[in-house]
């Protein structure tokens, strides 16, 4: 149970009828990582894990497993398991029945698929429970279960089908430890599909975070929080205020000044921009503080409308700079140290380098 | 929060009232279901009674003299026509019962998976119904026009030359009583299987084929199994339904064989009214150990 192997999704579409759900992506997954793909219902995660498990066909573009091209192989001809949403278990089969259902069906005798349906449970504590059936067992349990049927068929990579989504929070944040327990202890390849941002930042290696049928960025959970590629990602993943504008002036030191419609001019640096073009950029919410503007320190005044107490922080909810949701992480200690109430004017400030210029999607 | 406060004081008086007239919960309970009660008892439960009384009263010619004895499920059981009766009805149930359940199934499996739109799965399933607005009786005549000696099958394969004579099995026959109570009871299978199969997560079915299974294997140990609540409540009305038809079996055989309920019709004919009941008393023994017997094979308590 070593062998993991590569995904390479290469321009990739889905097409249902007149929409497109999926615009010709293209992604690489390295063997034996733990790959997330993060975003809102509807914006084609779970179709593209559903093309490369084979459970839906794919409408252009190949996907390659290893060293084949699996593009047009059912799904159990392509190395790869998938554990679905709702767990799927068979209700009518006992658990060990529902874990040697892949070995019945390639003709295993009776007793040699029962003895590896029992290791395979086993090896995921669920032995005890092996003559009773799902509906018997708690959400936590039915996905052991899941997780053992899956990958009794010794698979390359396991498809995750928002695995976590049934479960109460706390069972939850239990579940998630054991997946990536279990991924690290097979080394094979996990994709899990979840709309939750802190389940990727959790589990993932690769976090791909998709929008409208598009990858918005694909990169390690540290890149995605520090440098969000675009808007989108910054809005999604939360953490992030993004200011929009139309650039104004681009000089050589690499700064680019950009005006909100409102009028007020900041200054980010990254890559020129020519004057007129629309600009973004990110702000970390916990690195905006309670300051007066300065050359190095962009920043303006605004109204506080919010106060959220969360204990070791404060949540400062401001009105200015065109946005109704500027949001400000304080620590509870520099709150306060300066406190404010609702309708006060603040100047908010943050260092040049806590400002991301955020991309576009192109095609 | 003003009005909420004044309201809860304006209806006081009322609730209070209300309490004082309250009746305990265990009685509530039981006045609320005296008129099932009293339907069942009126139209069920007594008729059975009833049925069950006579079966031990004496009877001639001229009336029915009430008594207690077992002459009527004496002579019921021991007479050699009343065997025969029964294999044959057995018989018809367990054709018909195996035609309308391997018809049935395909048909609710056709509209439940290959049927991909709700709007014409349901189109489809109230064109099977079409038959229902007619009754039992024009349906089963209807058939005497194709089946019989110079019915439609007939003429047409005269017609082409295939027969050189009319086929005389088609009408008044073992054949045409079992085509007739399959065309009637069919869709009495198609409803609760296609139910059932409605039910079926379509994930299971997925979750068979990332397992490696063929489509027959899919039906055979997922869909199959999964269905199994579904057929055994269409059996249930398959079974009794053929157990105790008589007309059917009448007009499609011409008269020539008998069914158990035929039976008793023309023994209420002559007025034997305690024979009768004795054999209806037997029959339904008989259905309900058959029905029994379906519900020990399958758990239907989830469809329920």
């Amino acid at each position: 149970m070593s062998k993991a192997a590569e995904i390479d999704i290469v321009s990739v579409s889905k097409v249902y009828g007149a929409t497109t759900a999926v615009h010709a992506i293209s992604l690489k997954i390295p063997p034996g990582s733990y790959c997330c793909f993060l975003g809102p219902s509807g914006c084609g995660k779970t179709s593209t894990l559903r093309m490369i498990a084979g459970h839906e066909s794919i409408s252009s573009g190949d996907v390659r497993l290893g060293n084949v091209v699996v593009t047009d192989f059912p799904p159990a001809k392509r190395g790869t398991a998938m554990m679905f949403q709702s767990y799927a278990l068979f209700p009518h089969l006992d658990l060990i029945d529902n874990v040697a259902f892949s070995l019945k069906m390639k003709g295993v005798d009776k007793d040699a698929r029962r003895a590896k349906a029992l290791d395979m449970l086993k090896l995921m504590q669920m032995e005890p429970y092996a003559t009773r059936r799902p509906a018997q067992l708690s959400g936590g349990q039915q996905q052991r279960v899941a997780l053992a049927r899956a990958l009794i068929t010794d698979p390359e990579a396991l498809l995750l089908d928002e695995p976590l989504s049934a479960l109460d929070p706390f069972l939850k944040i239990r579940m998630r430890a054991e997946l990536k327990r279990l991924q690290k202890d097979l080394g094979i390849t996990f994709v899990h599909v979840t709309h939750s941002q802190e389940e990727a930042m959790a589990l993932a290696d690769l976090i791909v975070i998709m929008n409208d049928g598009r990858i918005e960025q694909a990169a390690s959970p540290r890149e995605v929080f520090e440098r969000p590629a675009t808007a989108f990602v910054a809005r999604f993943m939360g953490d992030h205020n993004v200011l929009s504008g139309r650039a104004v002036a681009s000089d050589l030191n690499g700064i680019v000044a950009f005006e909100t419609s409102g009028g007020q001019v900041f200054r980010v640096s990254g890559k020129p921009h020519q004057p007129g073009e629309p600009v973004d950029i990110g702000i970390r919410t916990d690195r905006v503080r309670l300051a007066a503007a300065t050359d190095d320190a962009p920043g303006f005044n605004g109204v506080v409308s919010n106060i959220e107490y969360r204990g070791a922080s404060v949540k400062l909810t401001v009105i200015g700079a065109g946005s109704d949701d500027f949001t400000v992480i304080l620590s509870d200690a520099d709150y306060f140290a300066q406190p404010v109430t609702v309708g006060d004017a603040v100047a908010l400030s943050w260092a040049l380098e806590d400002a991301v210029l955020l991309g576009r999607v192109t095609a | 929060m003003a009005s909420i406060a004044s309201k809860s004081v304006a209806e006081d008086p009322a609730q209070a009232q209300a309490r004082s007239l309250r009746l305990p919960p265990a009685v509530l309970s039981y006045v609320q279901a005296t008129p099932l009660i009293l339907i069942l008892g009126f139209f069920f439960l007594l008729p059975i009674l009833m049925i069950a009384v006579v079966s031990f009263w004496d009877y001639d010619f001229a009336g029915l003299y009430p008594d207690f004895l077992t002459m009527n499920y004496e002579e019921t059981l021991g007479s050699w026509i009343t065997w025969k009766t029964y294999l044959n009805t057995l018989k018809y149930t367990v054709l018909v019962w195996g035609l309308t359940l391997a018809i049935g199934f395909w048909v609710a499996y056709f509209l439940a998976f290959h049927i991909r739109t709700t709007t014409m799965q349901m189109v489809l399933f109230l064109v099977c119904t079409v038959p229902f607005l007619t009754s039992n009786i024009i349906r089963m005549i209807s058939w005497i026009p194709v089946l019989g000696r110079n019915g439609l099958i007939n003429s047409a394969l005269i017609d082409m030359g295939i027969i050189p004579a009319p086929i005389e099995w088609l009408l008044y026959s073992d054949f045409a009583v079992v085509l007739a109570l399959v065309h009637l009871n069919t869709l009495f299978m198609v409803t609760p299987i296609f139910n059932t199969l409605m039910r079926i997560d379509r994930s299971l079915i997925e979750a068979a084929r990332d397992c490696g299974a063929t489509g027959w294997q899919i039906l055979w140990n997922v869909i199959l199994p999964l269905a199994k609540p579904g057929m055994a409540i269409g059996s249930i009305f398959v079974v009794t339904l053929t157990m105790a038809d008589f007309s059917t079996v009448q007009v499609m055989s011409g008269g020539q064989s008998a069914s158990v309920a035929l039976m008793m019709k023309n023994q209420m004919s002559l007025l034997q009214y305690p024979a009768a009941a004795a054999n209806a008393v037997v029959l339904l023994v008989v259905v309900l150990m058959m029905v029994a017997a379906i519900l020990r094979v399958v758990d239907i308590r989830k469809e329920l």
